[in-house]
């Protein structure tokens, strides 16, 4: 299979969708743009045209109402943010209106398949307010299926399912992934929505991650390999719906979880699966379940405090190291440098 | 007392050359949404019907008067006080009776209650009781049916509350940069909930003229005048099929009974509205006004009217029964349609 990145799989996957599909259109800030969205709507544009790819003013609430209008009557919009932070904006539309469409008319009124792709900012000064993680935020309400693919192939497969999933789909989209590569089918392969995935079996210890700190803790399993640590790695794919048994069934089986998320501990996904592993397999926990989240303050923009602010896969690797008791470890810092050099 | 033209907008009175059988049917239909809600306010005092509700007794003729002047394939967004919007356009009376009952044969399937009504049948798309997310969908609707290239428009009724909110300028202006064929209807009763219009905005404002400040042309009507609004609906809903994009009416009218709930304020002693102001436009009662209209043009005589009258009654009092008669949701569908 030949190897791609991410942000083309996620180029590919809508391609191919808006191809078996003439009802899908695609519009929000700087789609339409030579840039397109980290390179992910330039072939939708090119192949497809303004009609079905376009750009939108600044009113992010009216434009997924809008889309749910369209939506109403039988198009299937997408609508992107190329700054998860401004989806805020839409929260009515998206938590008041789209969640709830099919079962508050009590499937009379047909359903509104929105698909909302928004992006979710990391360094170079990004900030308070350009690299917030809003999964939780969204999870929390009946209705919106929320995913984060981490790999490529995901990019490509969970945008498919999105595109012919009968309700609501939001993807958060890790702005450090859209440059990883990895191998992507050609055709057009779905991703399960609802399904999480074990990425790497191991003995020792669970780490359940999101997004980018899936990628994270893969390579954290790496270096605990070398330290003769065996990590499993389940990458969730989708938090709404939450694949509980493949998470269940890999904290049976270690005993011991790590659950690494890229936003906040409080009322958050980490939280949210340690629960999980609290009520419905504490008979098989040999040590407290850890959480890895962002420091409890609001994104610095200064490179020292960017700097302990966010987790990566030392903390993941160096949580687990605890976790195990192995105080004999040499591990240092194993985090990759980041090449992003902004301004966006 | 809060009077029609009180601002300076040219407004036309209706010409008065409307056909007889438009005029008739424009006159039956009030009739029957108003006698659908005074039944409905009425039944509400035995607190059986368990659903916030609020009734548009006093501003039928706008729903009525834009409805009647619509296609059948064109689509309707509505807002909390919509029961009006929902039989104007053809919504079923069993539909609205048994959702507020909360049963099985509910629009909703007594799963949205009384500001949450769908009929698609009809086009009557949903009802959403947050104030302007009707305006948006149908712009997006109104989106959909020009990519298409269709002829199909869009309505949404809305409040002249729902203009302090700003998702309604977003889509204002989404629907005149596009030219989307989106009919906007605003319901300006001069209270939202409680606070007076002239509280929310500054004095002396003219609604048409924030929809004029998007380039949508605007025209204000007596909404309590049925043919009037029909007449308005008709000049603009052509104007939208010519492809000249959005238009904006602002229909007065006014809400008779309290916000939310089958009372008149005056029983609960509530005084952001004087009794006497409320009196004062039940004598502006667009379904007699309709009424006299029909006797003085010949096309109806006082006992007809009284026939239609005990039609619609007849047809409320079996629905009613048949409301509730029907069954409740199993507690086992809870989970439902929720994705």
């Amino acid at each position: 299979m030949r190897n791609i990145k991410y942000s083309e799989a996620l180029s590919e996957g809508l391609v191919q969708a808006m191809e078996r599909d003439p009802g899908i259109f695609v519009t929000g800030i700087a789609v339409d743009y030579p840039s397109g969205i980290f390179g992910s709507t330039t072939e939708a544009l090119r192949r497809f045209g303004p009609k079905r790819v376009f750009d939108a003013p600044a009113m992010e609430n009216a434009l997924t109402g809008i889309a749910i209008g369209a939506a109403a009557v039988g198009k299937r919009p997408v609508i992107v943010h190329p700054r998860n932070d401004f989806m805020f904006l839409a929260y009515d539309m998206m938590i008041n209106l789209a969640a709830k469409w099919k079962y508050m008319y009590g499937g009379n009124a047909g359903s509104v398949p929105i698909v909302v792709r928004a992006v979710i900012g990391k360094g170079w000064g990004q900030g308070a307010s350009h690299s917030q993680s809003l999964q939780s935020t969204l999870a929390h309400f009946p209705g919106l299926s929320v995913v984060m693919p981490a790999f490529p192939a995901d990019a490509k497969g969970l945008t498919l399912a999105a595109l012919t999933h009968g309700s609501p789909v939001v993807i958060l989209e890790h702005r450090s992934l859209y440059d990883t590569t990895g191998p992507v089918p050609e055709e057009a392969v779905a991703t399960p929505i609802g399904k999480a995935a074990v990425i790497r079996e191991g003995t020792d210890i669970t780490i359940v991650a999101t997004s980018f700190m899936a990628y994270e803790a893969l390579h954290a399993a790496q270096a605990l390999a070398d330290d003769g640590v065996s990590a499993e790695v389940v990458d969730v794919r989708s938090i709404r719906p939450l694949d509980e048994a493949t998470i269940l069934a890999s904290v049976r089986k270690t005993g011991r979880l790590i659950v690494a998320d890229t936003s906040w501990e409080l009322c958050g996904f980490s939280s949210e699966v340690a629960a999980l592993a609290a009520e419905k397999a504490f008979e098989s926990l040999k040590a407290p379940v850890r959480r890895i989240a962002l420091a409890d303050c609001p994104a610095p923009v200064s490179h020292t405090l960017e700097k302990v602010f966010y987790p990566g896969a030392t903390t993941i690797a160096k949580a687990a190291l605890v976790m195990l008791g192995r105080r004999d470890s040499r591990l240092g810092e194993i985090d990759r440098a980041d090449h992003f050099k902004g301004p966006y | 007392m809060r009077a029609i033209s009180s601002f300076p907008d040219p407004e036309q009175p209706a010409t008065g050359r409307i056909p007889p059988e438009v005029e008739v049917g424009l006159y039956r239909n009030m009739l029957r949404v108003r006698n659908a809600e005074e039944t409905l306010a009425a039944l509400y005092r035995e607190k059986e019907m368990r659903t916030p509700t609020h009734f548009g007794v006093g501003q039928e003729g706008v729903a009525v008067g834009v409805c009647e002047a619509l296609l059948p394939g064109d689509v309707v967004y509505t807002h909390h006080r919509c029961h009006t919007h929902y039989l104007a356009k053809g919504g079923s009376l069993l539909g609205l009776v048994a959702e507020l009952y909360g049963r099985e044969d509910g629009c909703s399937r007594g799963r949205g209650g009384s500001v949450h009504l769908t009929d698609r049948s009809v086009g009557l798309m949903g009802s959403s009781p947050i104030l302007g997310q009707g305006v948006a969908l149908a712009v997006g609707s109104a989106l959909a049916f020009k990519m298409d290239g269709a002829s199909t428009v869009a309505v949404s009724f809305f409040g002249e509350g729902t203009c302090d909110e700003g998702v309604v300028y977003e889509s204002f202006n989404y629907a005149s940069v596009n030219k989307l064929p989106v009919l906007l209807v605003c319901e300006n009763n001069f209270y939202a909930t409680e606070s007076p219009l002239e509280t929310r905005q500054p004095s002396g404002t003219r609604l048409c003229d924030r929809a004029r400040a998007f380039q949508i042309s605007a025209e204000k009507v007596d909404g309590n005048d049925v043919a009037a609004v029909y007449e308005a609906a008709q000049r603009a809903l052509a104007r939208i099929r010519a492809g000249e994009g959005p238009q904006f009416l602002e229909c007065e009218t006014y809400r008779w009974l309290e916000h939310v709930g089958p009372m008149f304020d005056h029983e609960l002693a509530r005084t952001y509205r004087t009794r006497e102001e409320v009196e004062a436009w039940m004598q502006r009662c667009p379904v007699k006004r309709a009424g006299h209209r029909l006797l003085a043009r010949g096309l109806a005589t006082q006992a007809g009217l009284d026939e239609w009258r005990r039609e619609v009654v007849d047809e409320m009092t079996a629905v009613v029964a048949q409301a509730k008669a029907s069954p409740w949701p199993d507690p086992s569908t809870l989970f439902e349609n929720v994705y």
